[in-house]
């Protein structure tokens, strides 16, 4: 089998608090491959966007990374420090982050901040890197790419905006990108060209994605895979298909039956109770078992069975079985 | 049916116009934003309206509008009958008020942090010198939290206790109009469906009626009886729920349910939407949809079209049929 781009082995992010210490991120553990596009879900806490900064190694202190492996093309990333740690986002990581304005830089026009990344990165000249910067402007739709290039990022819309930030992951040919909610500040019309832009672009180059976000229409139409989360551990991993047709962990069940479906009409919603816990006050053994309706002694003792990556699909005693 | 709510050719403009002495040296026009523009809509009683749109389509304006926090430029906002800005009888202005309360977005910014949670949910009562003895407890267990919580600050709940908090307020002086904007969007889809079901209760037990501002369409084909889609600030359709979901007329109501990802959505190639949002200070002419329209003629660009009733549905547009 070909080696995954992005390889996370028991990922374990601690954040050390005067009274105790914080796992926002507990054992997670996934490949992503070539080409394709993985979708982690989850609800705020989760650990999701830990997840992502972690693999791009933008934690803030004092959350550090405590366990477990991160390997991009077969080599540790984990460890890396300073001028390292530098050279790898951007040239083999990208990263689009939900607020395309606070992530562009508001001082410099946007061509500036493509010719600045890719003479960075590549080893170019200064007029084939902006020759580069207008092609990447080109192909992700911004009209008039060659006198857009002299515009300061306010001077585009939101949409744009979204638009300039994902050429600016791109223009280095990184084998992964990270898309921390990328279409969460954005209305529905332009979410859907982001979105089959951020596809379109991702199939064609190979490029692996990471695509955090919470909304599971946004991960049926896209992912190819979905993880998902529940206060810093991997709930069920498996095909998007599977994942949301056919959910194995109560979790995720209650997570989909509480969605608004089209098709269920006026029916009353499933109500999952209560709400994610505290990281300072999780439940002993499976942190979901409080709010499970099928949780049984052994839930509360026991740890949930960790997820080995391509067996098991749900983290749950009883998923497998139970199911539907 | 009794309408509680009627709208009459409401439109809203903002002046943004720079400071006059910028206008004189930069030689600049004044600036007028048209954010609600001729829109006409009747509520019934006991059903749930919902309004959708993107942002900048005027929804919450609206929305403020109705609830008489914000006057009118044109037009009217009648509710049980008075017109809140331009009635006379203030004994009846004042009753109608205390009839309308709105539920916000905005959890955080809706609860003044300096307050007992007890004291937040009497005040509707309170500044009108009613009895509130044991009122925050009752209504803090009809949204399903406890009577206990009377003597906390809001800080110490979550985001979906907040908005129940939110919602017992809105409860205090037993409204019959609760205009609710946005009132899950802040919220996870775990707890958006606690406080959907609880809102769909409350209404049942308690005959409420809903004007609910949403952009979401899932959420709204959940909970409203009719819809009404905005689009720059015009109403371009109106119909109900089943109608406008099932067989939508307007060119911009499909292009809107087409873009919305679906759950069930897999391997969808969807139809991706033209454009952008226009700019509202200079809105297109004729129909303000026309330049990102599918179906656009001539007639579009000079035009603004009328609405129209096809079937169930009221429609502003030339071609819809």
């Amino acid at each position: 089998m070909e080696m995954p781009v992005l390889s996370v082995r028991d990922l374990v992010v601690e954040i050390p608090t005067r009274h105790a210490v914080l796992r926002p991120v507990n054992g997670v553990t996934f490949d992503l491959h070539r080409g394709e596009i993985l979708g982690m879900v989850g609800e705020s806490g989760a650990g999701k966007s830990m997840t992502g900064n972690a693999v791009i190694g933008l934690l803030d202190r004092p959350a550090r990374i405590a366990g477990g492996e991160i390997l991009l093309n077969g080599e540790r990333i984990d460890q890396l420090h300073g001028e390292e740690l530098r050279r790898l986002r951007g040239k083999h990581i990208g990263m689009v982050f939900q607020d395309p304005l606070t992530s562009l830089n508001p001082l410099l026009t946007i061509g500036e901040q493509l010719t600045e990344t890719i003479t960075e990165h590549l080893n170019v000249s200064a007029a084939e890197a902006r020759q580069r910067a207008v092609d990447g402007l080109r192909e992700v739709g911004i009209p008039a790419a060659e006198q857009r290039m002299d515009a300061y990022p306010h001077q585009f819309s939101g949409g744009m905006r979204q638009r300039v930030v994902i050429a600016l992951a791109l223009c280095a040919e990184p084998s992964l990108i990270i898309a921390d909610e990328p279409t969460t500040a954005l209305d529905v019309s332009v979410q859907a060209q982001i979105i089959a832009l951020l596809k379109r672009l991702c199939r064609e180059r190979g490029t692996a994605v990471m695509l955090i976000t919470h909304d599971m229409g946004v991960i049926a139409e896209t992912a190819d895979r979905v993880a998902v989360l529940y206060a810093g551990r991997m709930a069920e991993l498996g095909l998007a298909r599977d994942v949301l047709t056919q959910p194995n962990h109560p979790y995720t069940i209650g997570l989909m039956g509480s969605t608004p479906l089209a098709s269920a009409g006026r029916a009353r919603l499933y109500q999952i109770d209560g709400s994610m816990p505290r990281l300072d006050a999780l439940p002993s053994g499976c942190a979901f078992n409080p709010r499970c309706s099928r949780a049984q002694s052994k839930c509360s003792q026991d740890p949930s069975p960790s997820l080995a990556a391509h067996q098991d699909r749900a983290a749950c005693w009883f998923g497998g079985e139970n199911a539907q | 049916m009794n309408s509680l709510v009627v709208v009459k050719n409401l439109t809203r403009i903002f002046d943004v116009s720079k400071p006059w002495l910028n206008r004189v040296i930069e030689k600049l026009p004044r600036a007028l934003l048209t954010a609600v523009s001729n829109v006409s809509l009747n509520i019934e009683e006991k059903t749930v309206y919902a309004l959708v749109g993107e942002s900048g389509s005027g929804k919450s304006t609206i929305g403020k509008m109705v609830v008489g926090l914000l006057p009118p430029s044109a037009g009217m906002v009648e509710v049980e009958g008075i017109d809140l800005f331009k009635s006379t009888d203030d004994d009846a202005v004042d009753r109608v008020r205390s009839d309308i309360q709105m539920i916000f977005q905005d959890l955080f910014a809706s609860l003044n942090p300096r307050w007992r949670v007890r004291d937040i949910i009497a005040e509707p009562v309170a500044a009108r010198s009613g009895k509130t003895d044991g009122l925050a407890e009752r209504l803090l267990e009809q949204v399903g939290l406890s009577s206990k919580d009377a003597d906390k600050y809001p800080h110490e709940f979550s985001g979906g206790q907040r908005q129940r908090i939110c919602i017992a307020r809105a409860l205090a002086s037993e409204p019959r109009l609760i205009v609710c904007d946005e009132p899950t969007s802040a919220l996870d889809v775990s707890v958006q469906a606690q406080v959907l079901n609880l809102m769909s209760d409350l209404k049942d037990q308690l005959g409420l009626t809903y004007l609910f501002i949403s952009h979401d369409l899932t959420v709204v084909r959940h909970m409203a009886d009719r819809v009404g889609v905005l689009y720059l600030g015009r109403l371009v359709e109106e119909a109900p729920r089943d109608d406008l979901f099932d067989d939508p007329k307007h060119p911009y109501t499909k292009m809107l349910l087409e873009a919305a990802p679906k759950l069930d959505g897999f391997d969808r190639t969807p139809d991706l939407p033209e454009g952008e949002i226009p700019d509202p200070i200079n809105p297109p002419s004729g129909c303000v949809f026309h330049p990102r329209c599918p179906l656009a003629i001539d007639r579009c660009k000079v035009e603004a079209p009328e609405a129209r009733q096809i079937g169930r549905s009221w429609t502003a547009c030339h071609l819809a049929e």
